[in-house]
């Protein structure tokens, strides 16, 4: 499925991420593997360190520390923005939604469209697109998108197929209005048949969490997870990646009427060094042109990887320059989804840490 | 140059590669470690093995490993 989207631009983006760093090295020995193995597996993956937060933190806790942020600095008016957008798969609650526990914890104004999306990996994209649908509506001035996850709360220490890898991290892009011959371009695919490849299976109203659901597993691959933890299949989710990626990649920028090197940046979303790598060589892209250090510095935090690719990568680049970007995120659904851009300058683009 | 069989030792060495006919189904490889050997086959030969082809059948045993680094112009 295809959109165009015209006249709007990203003006801003902030990360934050929690100040609390793990260290792989220092992890191995919670894993039922041979360090050697895991030292290995560390070199391929880029496991290194990873920013977790403090028991009990929550994703509306990041929110306020951001948005808080961003009305200090004047990035941001209380009063400047119609929508708040939250993509986030740690939702404070099952109700109310998390969004508007932000908007009350900050006491914003009540003509606020304030909205959740459960997405994952490719819930920048889809973030995206819901704030610039919102923004076809003249009473929509300014969107700010916030994609959060505390899922390290959710994933087993005792897993080494998750737990190395993720992160848990926050931001906020603001989506105003642009110059009217700017064109975005999206590309978006999903199969929930395919579902099971990335899941949490206890919490919900399927399966409550339980002291049963709770309990400690070794399901066959000498990781041990509860059913609340977070269940990943790397191979079906690594072949999955590896299938429908690049042929996304090919279709938009046909779509967009682009070449591959009409691109500056190939920002993706940031599951591991290996898998970024295979594809950037599938698809004859320089590594230069594709951002990969965010797992090893910072964890994959889901949603939040590809602002914070951008946050680490370009910052400085995007004070005073625009860029092609080609944007794309994979994962939980099964959902892959990109967008082909101009982006800066950007009015504020930065990574911050929450003491 | 190393042999199949001693690439993955060196990142399984509590097991002899050469006497299994299947690798995933013996416990003896799993993703991460097909991952791993991907790794070490690409650097050792100079390719890099298509992020399509690595799934468990190209990695069962020491032939069928050996079919898939031909398509890549190796003769391991």
């Amino acid at each position: 499925m295809n959109f165009t989207f015209r006249g709007k631009r990203i003006s801003g983006l902030l990360a934050v991420v929690p100040a609390r760093e793990h260290s792989f090295l220092e992890e191995m020995k919670n894993f039922n593997f041979p360090e050697a193995r895991s030292r290995k597996l560390m070199e391929v993956m880029g496991y290194d360190k990873h920013r977790l937060v403090e028991p009990g933190v929550c994703v509306s806790d990041l929110a306020v520390f951001g948005l808080q942020y961003l009305f200090d600095r004047n990035f941001l008016g209380r009063d400047d923005f119609d929508a708040l957008i939250l993509v986030t798969q740690s939702p404070d609650q099952l109700m109310p939604p998390t969004s508007n526990i932000i908007q009350g914890r900050l006491k914003l104004k009540q003509d606020l469209f304030c909205l959740d999306i459960n997405q994952g990996c490719a819930g920048f994209i889809i973030g995206l697109i819901q704030a610039l649908l919102l923004l076809e509506q003249p009473s929509i001035r300014k969107v700010v998108l916030i994609n959060a996850d505390v899922l390290s709360r959710r994933t087993s220490p005792k897993d080494r197929n998750s737990y190395p890898l993720v992160g848990d991290a926050a931001s906020f892009t603001v989506i105003e209005r642009g110059a009217k011959d700017t064109a975005l371009y999206v590309n978006l695919k999903m199969d929930g048949t395919r579902g099971e490849a990335l899941t949490i299976p206890a919490g919900g109203f399927r399966l409550p969490s339980s002291a049963e659901t709770a309990m400690l597993e070794d399901v066959g691959d000498n990781n041990l997870r509860a059913k609340d933890h977070l269940r990943m299949d790397g191979s079906a989710v690594f072949n999955f990646v590896q299938l429908e990626v690049p042929p996304m990649i090919e279709s938009l920028l046909s779509f967009a009427g682009f070449k591959r090197e009409d691109i500056d940046f190939y920002v993706f979303h940031q599951p591991n060094r290996f898998m970024l790598q295979k594809l950037a060589a599938k698809m004859k892209v320089p590594y230069a042109k594709m951002p990969m250090n965010v797992v090893e510095r910072f964890g994959n935090s889901s949603g939040v990887t590809i602002p914070m690719a951008i946050a680490s990568s370009l910052r400085q680049a995007l004070a005073t320059h625009q860029f092609r970007v080609c944007l794309a995120g994979f994962g939980v659904g099964l959902t892959w989804a990109s967008m082909l851009m101009p982006l800066g300058p950007l009015d504020f683009c930065e990574l911050i840490d929450q003491p | 140059m190393k042999s199949l069989a001693e690439l993955l030792n060196g990142i399984r060495p509590e097991f002899d590669f050469r006497l299994s006919r299947d690798f995933i189904g013996d416990g003896m490889l799993d993703s991460f470690d097909m991952v791993t050997l991907v790794s070490t086959l690409d650097k050792t030969y100079g390719i890099s093995i298509d992020g399509v082809d690595i799934v468990p059948e190209h990695f069962q045993n020491l032939d069928t490993i050996t079919t898939l680094l031909h398509r890549y112009g190796v003769q391991p």
